[in-house]
């Protein structure tokens, strides 16, 4: 049974449509908000935005999150910024002009609606921030300051130093406290959700474990939100927090929630290379730095080998030994082409053999033009944290020799499948953020991620969610001990069992690295139809060695974090055969996702939108059955497709 | 390198504890602090042992999750770093690392390594925000914010609510963790508004939940792996004496 | 109670930086008060009989004694509380850290050796001097002889003429000065008047006061004692 998808665009012009929706929609009365339970999941910029907003409007929310304390989500990893089409720097900036470079950024694979009412909201964001007390960057007048970033040509960031994310999941964290303090929300950190409660097709609550006692909880609720972020850690190794999963939003799936462009994975250009088969987490460097810093590779072969035998210094290369690669390929845009053109551009000179590490595999990023032309002290003000903690990881001194980059995983476009109300499929069951998949498209611009999770939980999400829970005003509580609960509740406690008992030979990291390992080859920065059947049957061998071979140690009833691992890893173990699966669908390059059978002479990413302008949406249909495709057709209606360029 | 580990080891909050040895081998200079603690626990597992718990998230030295007492220092060797931060050549060849959880009255032990730090949310809940509800808030550019004041507030800001400041202070005191929120708020004219409330509110909450009183040693300004100054508790003291003088 | 100077852990500290400065500013005056002992043993006298047992200096000895009694009675509510917030469980291991003095997570210790100090002193004199007065006599017997209880001058030749005393007082001037080159800039800190920009000039001040206050304590005790050894004047 395939989905009968209704993403629920409202008519009428682009500018009107977020208007007139609002206009529409229900809402429900003070008083019956306060008989209205919600769960929410996660409590990154989307979810603690949402989870405080939803509460101060009246309703009784719960909020999960799987660390110590709500303020420690991944959100507050971001470093460079978020974009708003504020237009304080007077360079023409606009609601559309976002909206575009947005659309275009994500190489048309998004939907125009969604992408204009992110890009509308915008602005209310950093009003939002300000006065919450977020100490934004600001110039000697006292008013905002603003950066640029990658795939635009206006300065439209804002920033707190290089910890832009911090800020704002503070912000958003010190709303929740507020609302935990009033009591309409209930804090349950060091809770994982390890299933979605569905009843005659409806969320009716989640089944949570207490990660410090082992104890497994049922919770109701009218409606549940799932908030938990993206899924990038299917690779191992990547800028994620270790913690960092896609069991929430996959529990979601197996229960019916249809899950869209799972292959649109965002390879950031600018990360730390890896270092040795022990490492366990790679480091982002921001993008930010790309404002200033100059990528580039050596223009001849035994220059880089030099470099590789440690005989020649980078700082010694002379100027016109230099390829700036991306200058050369993308004069207009420069070294602030988006994420994945630049991560694909790195990948091609060293597939070449230009890398300039010891593995083959990283470039330069160099602040010399930068320090020559502003000063170290400028660059210092600028980047300081950055070089430090540059230096603190590999030694090196970026003020001194340049700093070596590679890309690495960083975000999930991909995600739940969700309509303009950012409803699943399932009714009841909502999905924001990362956690989604509606509003980078095929590929994400710098500092839109923070955008995007606190415009769906500030502004998008109270007010959509009122339209179901205005039909659900007469409904009771929801009951825990209905069969659907227990249900639930015993398969999650047969799963845990199962998992404790096999007793193999692996531990969970083990066989995480060979998941990661068969993801990068095969699933990541170029991939092949050939490269993709691999993959798939790779993971069902290794799916089927870790249900018999994994070691999961301790007691299921306590603090248990190779447990947790393990349950995460059985759920990344099929998500990454659905990531292969919708990768070798579609066979097109775009944004993110690149096949090395589609593109054009000059190794630019080649779409289809013959064939392939729709949102791939997949249904579960068991752990071994091959899931079920269902498009979204995206019509772009007020933007012209054209392959994207960054020359001219 | 080599390295022998003294790690605390407790099986729950009510069990009591010990130092356990452990031997990590071949480990190279470029691995992290963490990842050297991965490579302990994959050995434990395949030897089907409880692998150390210990808590730690992004790595990348901002999320505040990891807190080990390394060598009787909050979060190791190194100035201005969290222990994710810490990388392996800051030890010598065949050293002996003492590896603590925080101990303070107000972070009991969950499991070895791991705390409930449960008291610092309880303290910002307390008071450590802005009154303003979803959109209803003028342009963000409509009050400008000297850039000293926004700077010194984003200092204050940078604090990642790890607990090494309480964990250090030879008294328990939450004093630079509370003021680096009042502070911060204080330095805006966002937060101004609710400063004496806020103050007075946070200050009540920390006393009630234990901590120690703060005798100045500047210990927690030492170890705060973002380098929080302790004018800020200067600041709040001020705005602390000033409202309730004002009472 | 319901006040702020009681229940509140900042609010405490006021009471210890207020107290603390009083003494400081005692210290100063006694100080400057024994110093002329070192030119005139007349003048010394002088001053003593100016205060002696009248009323104002008996108000002054009063409200002394009190801020003794609430400085080092709040000293110990706070280190009891300080220590129950650290909890069962010690550090096996516990480094210095960078850039903290060992006065300042000292100081109950030092303050309770200059509190010894000051009961040994108070015995030394104020039990021959105003204690004497306030209980009608004029005079006592010190080391075998009768000294009036205004002259002071003859109480300092013969505390000092004793070897043992001059290493017990020269003990307590080396505790006070640790405890107030913490103590001193401490106080401005906890009162809400210091930033990174007066740290340093705080610190300074901390240090040069407690230095005076030593130098100007010991110069009286060790010049006596020499001018006991040599027996010429």
């Amino acid at each position: 049974m395939a989905f009968k998808l209704d993403a629920k665009i409202p008519a009428g012009a682009l500018a009107d449509k977020w208007s007139n929706h609002k206009a529409a929609i229900k809402v429900v009365s003070p008083a019956n908000k306060r008989k209205l339970d919600i769960i929410v999941i996660g409590t990154g910029l989307g979810g603690g935005a949402a989870a405080a907003s939803l509460g101060e409007l009246g309703y009784n929310v719960k909020v999960f999150c799987i660390q110590d304390s709500p303020r420690r989500a991944h959100s507050i990893a971001a470093q460079g910024g978020i974009n708003a089409a504020k237009n304080y720097q007077n360079d023409n900036d606009s609601v559309y002009r976002l909206f575009y470079d947005t659309i275009k950024g994500g190489d048309y694979r998004a939907r125009e609606a969604n992408v204009y009412r992110l890009a509308e909201v915008s602005n209310l964001i950093i009003d939002q921030c300000v006065a919450q007390g977020v100490p934004f960057a600001r110039e000697y007048g006292g008013l905002l300051a603003n950066r640029s970033f990658g795939g635009a040509q206006v300065s439209r960031t804002f920033y707190a130093r290089g910890q832009t994310g911090q800020q704002l999941l503070l912000g958003a964290y010190a709303a929740l406290n507020k609302e935990i303090a009033a009591g309409s929300v209930k804090s349950y950190p060091r809770h994982e959700m390890l299933d979605i409660v569905v009843e005659n097709g409806e969320a009716k609550g989640i089944i949570a474990r207490n990660l410090v006692t082992g104890e497994i909880e049922r919770h109701g609720a009218h409606a549940v939100v799932i908030a938990s972020g993206g899924y990038g850690n299917v690779f191992f190794l990547s800028t994620n927090a270790m913690g960092s999963n896609g069991s929430a939003a996959f529990q979601c799936y197996r229960k019916g929630a249809g899950f869209a462009n799972p292959c649109f994975t965002q390879i950031h250009p600018t990360c730390i290379p890896v270092h040795g088969t022990q490492q366990s987490k790679l480091t982002l460097m921001s993008e930010s730095l790309r404002n200033d810093g100059r990528i580039w590779v050596p223009k001849k072969l035994e220059d880089v080998k030099a470099l590789r035998a440690g005989t020649l210094k980078p700082s010694e290369i002379k100027e016109e030994d230099r390829d700036y690669y991306l200058e050369r390929r993308y004069p207009a845009f420069g070294n602030l082409v988006p994420r994945d053109v630049a991560s694909r551009a790195a990948k091609e000179r060293c597939d070449a053999g230009f890398g300039v590490n010891e593995t083959g595999l990283a470039v330069f990023l160099d602040f010399k033009t930068a320090i020559e032309r502003l000063g170290e002290d400028i660059i210092k003000q600028r980047y300081g944290n950055l070089f430090d903690m540059y230096e603190e990881i590999t030694d090196v001194s970026p003020y001194k020799e340049p700093m070596q980059i590679f890309p690495a995983v960083h975000y999930t476009m991909g995600g739940i499948w969700v309509d303009y109300n950012l409803m699943t499929t399932i009714p009841g069951l909502y999905a924001i953020g990362e956690a989604n998949f509606s509003d980078h498209g095929a590929n994400r611009l710098g500092a839109s991620a923070l955008m995007q999770g606190l415009a769906d939980g500030y502004f998008v999400l109270p007010y959509t969610i009122g339209d179901y829970l205005s039909k659900k005003i007469q409904a009771p509580k929801v009951d825990v001990n209905s069969p659907a609960f227990e249900e639930a509740e015993k398969a999650v406690k047969e799963k845990i069992q199962k998992l404790m008992s096999i007793n193999g030979k692996q531990s969970v990291d083990d066989i995480h690295k060979k998941l990661g390992h068969i993801m990068w080859e095969n699933v990541g920065m170029a991939r092949t139809e050939q490269s993709l059947k691999t993959a798939i049957k790779e993971i069902q061998a290794l799916r089927k060695e870790f249900w018999k071979d994994v070691k999961v140690v301790g007691d299921a009833m306590s603090f248990n974090v190779e447990l947790e691992k393990a349950l995460r890893l059985a759920d990344f173990l099929e998500l990454g055969e659905l990531m292969a699966r919708d990768a070798l669908n579609r066979e097109e390059s775009c944004g993110g996702h690149f096949r090395s059978e589609h593109q054009t002479e000059e190794g630019e990413a080649l779409r289809h939108d013959d064939k392939f302008a729709y949102a791939a949406v997949w249904e579960y249909k068991g752990m071994d059955e091959e899931p079920e495709l269902t498009k979204e057709p995206l019509d772009y209606e007020f933007t012209h497709r054209a392959q994207r360029n960054y020359k001219d | 390198m080599n390295f022998t580990l003294k790690i605390w080891r407790q099986k729950d909050a009510k069990s009591k504890g010990a130092f356990e040895t452990y031997k990590v081998t071949d480990i190279s200079a470029d691995t992290s602090f963490l990842e050297m603690l991965d490579i302990l626990n994959n050995n434990l597992v395949h030897e089907g042992k409880d692998p150390v718990a210990f808590d730690h998230d992004c790595r990348e030295g901002i999320c505040g999750m990891c807190s080990l007492h390394i060598n009787g220092l909050a979060h190791g060797p190194g100035q201005n770093a969290t222990t994710c931060q810490i990388y392996m050549r800051k030890f010598k060849d065949g050293d002996t690392i003492t590896i603590e959880p925080w101990r303070s009255a107000a972070f009991p032990v969950i499991k070895d390594l791991v705390v409930n730090r449960g008291a610092y949310d309880q303290i910002l809940q307390a008071g450590g925000y802005v009154s303003v509800r979803t959109n209803s808030v003028p342009d963000a550019n409509a009050i400008p914010i000297p850039k000293a004041d926004a700077d010194e507030s984003m200092d204050a800001a940078a604090c990642v609510g790890c607990g090494a400041c309480a964990a250090t202070c030879k008294n328990g005191s939450a004093m630079l963790f509370v003021a680096a929120r009042v502070s911060s708020l204080a330095k805006l004219p966002q937060g101004r508004v609710e400063g004496a409330r806020r103050a007075k509110a946070m200050v009540a909450k920390m006393d009630e939940l234990g901590f120690g009183n703060c005798t100045n040693t500047g210990a927690c300004q030492a170890e705060c792996p973002k380098g929080i100054s302790i004018a800020h508790i200067a600041r709040l003291n001020r705005e602390f004496l000033a409202a309730k003088l004002q009472d | 109670m319901n006040c702020f100077l009681y229940n509140s852990s900042v609010g405490k500290k006021l009471v210890m930086s207020i107290s603390g400065c009083a003494l400081v500013l005692f210290i100063i005056f006694h100080m400057s008060m024994n110093l002329t002992a070192l030119f005139s043993a007349e003048a010394y006298n002088m001053i003593c009989e100016l205060l002696g047992a009248n009323w104002y200096a008996l108000v002054g000895t009063a409200g002394l004694a009190a801020l003794v009694v609430v400085h080092f009675v709040y000293a110990l509510i706070l280190s009891i509380n300080n220590y129950r917030a650290r909890g069962a469980q010690r550090y096996a291991v516990e480094t210095k850290e960078p850039g903290v003095s060992w006065a300042s997570k000292n100081m109950l210790v030092l303050g309770v050796i200059v509190l010894v100090g000051l009961l040994l002193h108070l015995s030394h004199f104020w039990a021959k001097m105003q204690l004497v007065e306030i209980l009608g006599g004029h005079e006592s017997e010190v080391g075998g002889q009768m000294i009036a209880a205004t002259d002071g001058a003859a109480l300092i030749q013969y505390t000092f003429s004793k070897w043992y005393n001059v290493v017990l007082y020269l003990i307590w001037f080396v505790a006070l000065w640790f405890h107030l080159s913490h103590g001193v800039w401490s106080m401005f800190q906890t009162a809400g008047f210091a930033n990174d920009t007066w740290y340093p000039r705080l610190k300074c001040l901390a240090n040069i006061v407690s230095t005076l206050i030593f130098l100007g304590f010991a110069a009286v005790v060790v010049v006596f004692f020499i001018k006991a050894q040599c027996g010429c004047c």
